[in-house]
């Protein structure tokens, strides 16, 4: 260790992982995992999810985990977006690739992506 | 991708009730189901709540589950890690608290009572991070108080820091550990060295191995600071050898230090060398003492010798040195980084910071809990501890094990720092905070702690070798029912003399729990002398069983149990029963209590 910067740089690369025990960062999201959703397919779209938030650097603001049947078995994988003062979205019939997109405009651009939600289906 | 962590805590206590089988059933689990690249299993050291282990954590959530067994993990790799269903019945709960509070079940483990009043500096890394990772220690900010010691500080501005922040040796006896560098640091001599005292002694005390455990890689850190601030470029760890985890830890922590050049040579290429080695140490008791200490890592015979000079001006091969607890270690970097005005906001007056308990006994949470120095006993014992186990009354706690004193119930409010102990004859140990109940004899204490010091002593000194011999013996008399109230003024007059006279803090401390329980509990004292009675039921010589005739039955289930056939039936018929009832024989009776035991159910035998 000669310098430290050398220091920061390990811990750069470290905190990524360490910042998942720190538990709920500001933005929660959360993937129905229950039998109903890992039939139709939820485990790649929470890989997707954690794998992208990892990239992009959110780490420490967005928090991503899972949860039971949420009710709405006709409708997933399903998505839910948390957000602290804002209200909840939504997202249903997830993919791989619309995962990829809502870390993408949502979490890290604050657009929510109105045509996944359940909202868009729904009307 | 990992998108979940499980924290196993890889603790003494959690190794001990299994946890490396619950790992490795993990393992296969995660394999089964295919999730060993999503999920990452990682080992901790200790999280604080040993009576709970196995201990596990899934994050991001922080599902904190206890008292896991192998036969549970298929259920929550099943349940939890692929579907996101935490199973409710392993989730902790505060223990004693109404039920209604449980039906919240992501309680964050920092919300339970357990954690809530406490405040972990030495400790913030225990169960956090896997010790055998020097990068994890990193990401948690580790060694950059290292660099920014070597880099921006001089040595003169480190013992600054030190000093100003009010932290003393948390070994036990309290010196400024600021005061103790800089009595090392102007000595002029080619070698100094820096030792860490990790020969936790005490019984009852198991804080340093934790820190050991649970993050090797500050002790190393801090050692480094220390040999910057008084110059000296060779450390010495002296740890136990009946602490294989926390040695193989240590071990792997320095050799990835050295790897990546946090050991060795120009370190942050500031040219200040430095490098570590362990000592191990048999389990001597006065080696924790520190000439004795120095002594045996220089291969000799772990003897004290008498101080001054002290070992900041001759210590470890002649040379200044400085010794300091694995805890005050500990605080060293957090220190650093935060300064002293954070440090010095934490504590009472004299006593800055937090400190490290080893909570046992009778108590429901066992473990290890870390406060600000000033909290009351009474919050540690009622809020973190959760309270005495059976709805038993507090009778009195002990400090410092075999060296300080016990705490009775009309000082549960004293707020806990090194004067407040002192001046009411405790002293603050290593830590060890051993609670007991109405069911404990004081007198017995005192001589179990006298028990131990009498095997520890070394021998070397006249008023602790024989004299620590004549006090025990003394106790046994009265234990036995042949003391008299003469007795108790020798007692006392005894143990002012070793305290007075001994060579080491060993024998200057040893009289303690005697004196303790003499001032404190002086009435059970004369209980055993003069009514020959010993009120706790715990010495058996003052003991007699008896069978209440007209309770008895007449099954006979005592008279099974009874081991030395001391009882027997009689022809007495109680009114209203149909069959004879039983005595005991009191020549026969060993007083092991196994009638007791066998009579649960009537409870018609009793002992006074």
């Amino acid at each position: 260790m000669k310098s430290l910067a050398e220091l920061q740089k390990i811990k750069a690369n470290m905190k990524q992982r360490i910042v998942l025990r720190e538990g709920s960062g500001d933005i929660r999201v959360v993937v129905g995992m229950a039998t109903c959703g890992i039939a139709a397919g939820a485990r790649p779209v929470l890989n997707e999810l954690v794998k992208d938030v990892s990239e992009e650097g959110l780490s420490e603001k967005v928090t991503v985990s899972q949860t039971g049947c949420i009710g709405i078995c006709q409708y997933e994988p399903v998505v839910e977006v948390f957000e602290a003062g804002k209200e909840k979205v939504t997202y249903v019939k997830m993919t791989a690739e619309k995962a990829k997109e809502i870390v993408e405009k949502h979490l890290k651009g604050g657009q929510v992506v109105e045509e996944y939600t359940i909202g868009a289906y729904q009307s | 991708m990992v998108r979940s962590q499980v924290l196993i805590c890889g603790g003494t206590g959690c190794v001990s009730s299994g946890s490396q089988k619950v790992r490795e059933e993990f393992e296969k689990q995660l394999e089964l189901n295919g999730l060993q690249d999503e999920i990452k299993l990682v080992r901790t050291g200790c999280f604080g709540l040993c009576s709970l282990g196995p201990i596990v954590i899934v994050y991001p959530d922080g599902t904190f589950y206890s008292r896991v067994t192998p036969d549970d993990v298929a259920e929550i790799v099943s349940e939890h890690l692929l579907k996101g269903r935490p199973v409710e019945r392993l989730i902790y709960a505060d223990t004693g608290e109404a039920e209604e509070t449980q039906t919240k079940i992501e309680t964050a483990l920092s919300e339970t009572k357990f954690y809530k009043s406490q405040k972990r500096v030495a400790l913030r890394n225990c169960g956090v991070i896997d010790p055998e990772n020097i990068d994890e220690y990193i990401a948690m900010d580790g060694y950059a108080a290292l660099g920014k010691v070597l880099t921006e500080m001089t040595p003169e501005e480190v013992i600054k820091v030190v000093t100003d922040s009010g932290l003393r040796g948390r070994g036990g006896a309290g010196f400024p550990t600021g005061r103790k560098w800089g009595l090392c640091a102007p000595n002029k001599a080619p070698q100094k060295y820096v030792v860490c005292n990790a020969d936790e002694g005490d019984p009852g005390a198991f804080m340093d191995r934790s820190v050991l455990e649970g993050d090797p890689h500050c002790i190393i850190e801090a050692m480094a600071i220390a040999g910057y601030a008084i110059g000296a470029t060779k450390g010495y760890v002296y740890v136990r050898a009946e602490y294989p985890i926390a040695v193989k830890r240590l071990g792997i922590a320095i050799a990835q230090a050295r790897e990546y050049g946090l050991l060795g040579e120009n370190i942050f290429d500031s040219g200040f060398n430095f490098d570590l080695q362990i000592r191990l140490g048999a389990g001597a008791f006065v080696c924790g003492e520190e000439t004795a200490l120095m002594h045996s890592i220089e291969g000799q015979r772990g003897d004290p010798r008498p101080r001054p000079p002290y070992p900041a001006v001759r210590g470890l091969y002649d040379s200044p040195t400085v010794e300091n607890n694995v805890e005050t270690f500990a605080n060293i970097p957090q220190i650093i980084l935060n300064g002293a005005e954070w440090f010095a906001s934490m504590g009472t007056e004299k006593s800055k910071g937090t400190k490290v308990f080893a909570l046992g006994g009778k108590i429901n949470n066992t473990g290890l809990v870390e406060i600000p120095m000033g909290t009351t006993l009474r919050e540690i014992i009622e809020d973190i501890g959760g309270g005495i186990p059976n709805g038993k009354k507090f009778k009195a706690a002990q400090t410092g094990g075999p060296s300080g004193g016990c705490i009775p119930e009309s000082l549960i409010d004293t707020p806990i720092d090194y004067d407040n102990l002192t001046a009411i004859g405790c002293m603050m140990g290593s830590g060890g905070l051993i609670v007991m109940d109405e069911d404990t004899c004081m007198v017995d204490i005192a001589k179990f702690f006298l028990d131990f010091t009498v095997d520890e002593s070394c021998g070397k000194c006249t008023p602790c070798r024989v004299g620590m011999k004549r006090l025990k013996e003394m106790l046994e008399k009265i234990t036995d029912g042949r003391g008299t109230l003469e007795d108790l003024d020798k007692l006392e007059e005894l143990c002012l003399y070793i305290k007075q006279n001994s060579l080491c803090g060993l024998g200057q401390t040893a009289p303690n729990p005697v004196l303790a329980t003499l001032k404190f509990f002086r009435d059970e004292y004369v209980a055993h002398v003069v009514e020959k009675r010993c009120p706790a039921g715990v010495c058996k010589n003052l003991l007699t069983y008896t069978i209440d005739k007209d309770k008895c039955i007449g099954c006979g289930l005592c008279a099974k149990a009874c081991p030395a056939d001391a009882i027997t039936r009689t022809d007495y018929i109680a009114p209203g029963h149909k069959l004879a009832s039983f005595a005991i024989n009191k020549d026969k009776c060993v007083k092991c209590g196994a009638c007791i035991a066998s009579c649960k159910k009537i409870k018609a035998i009793s002992k006074r």
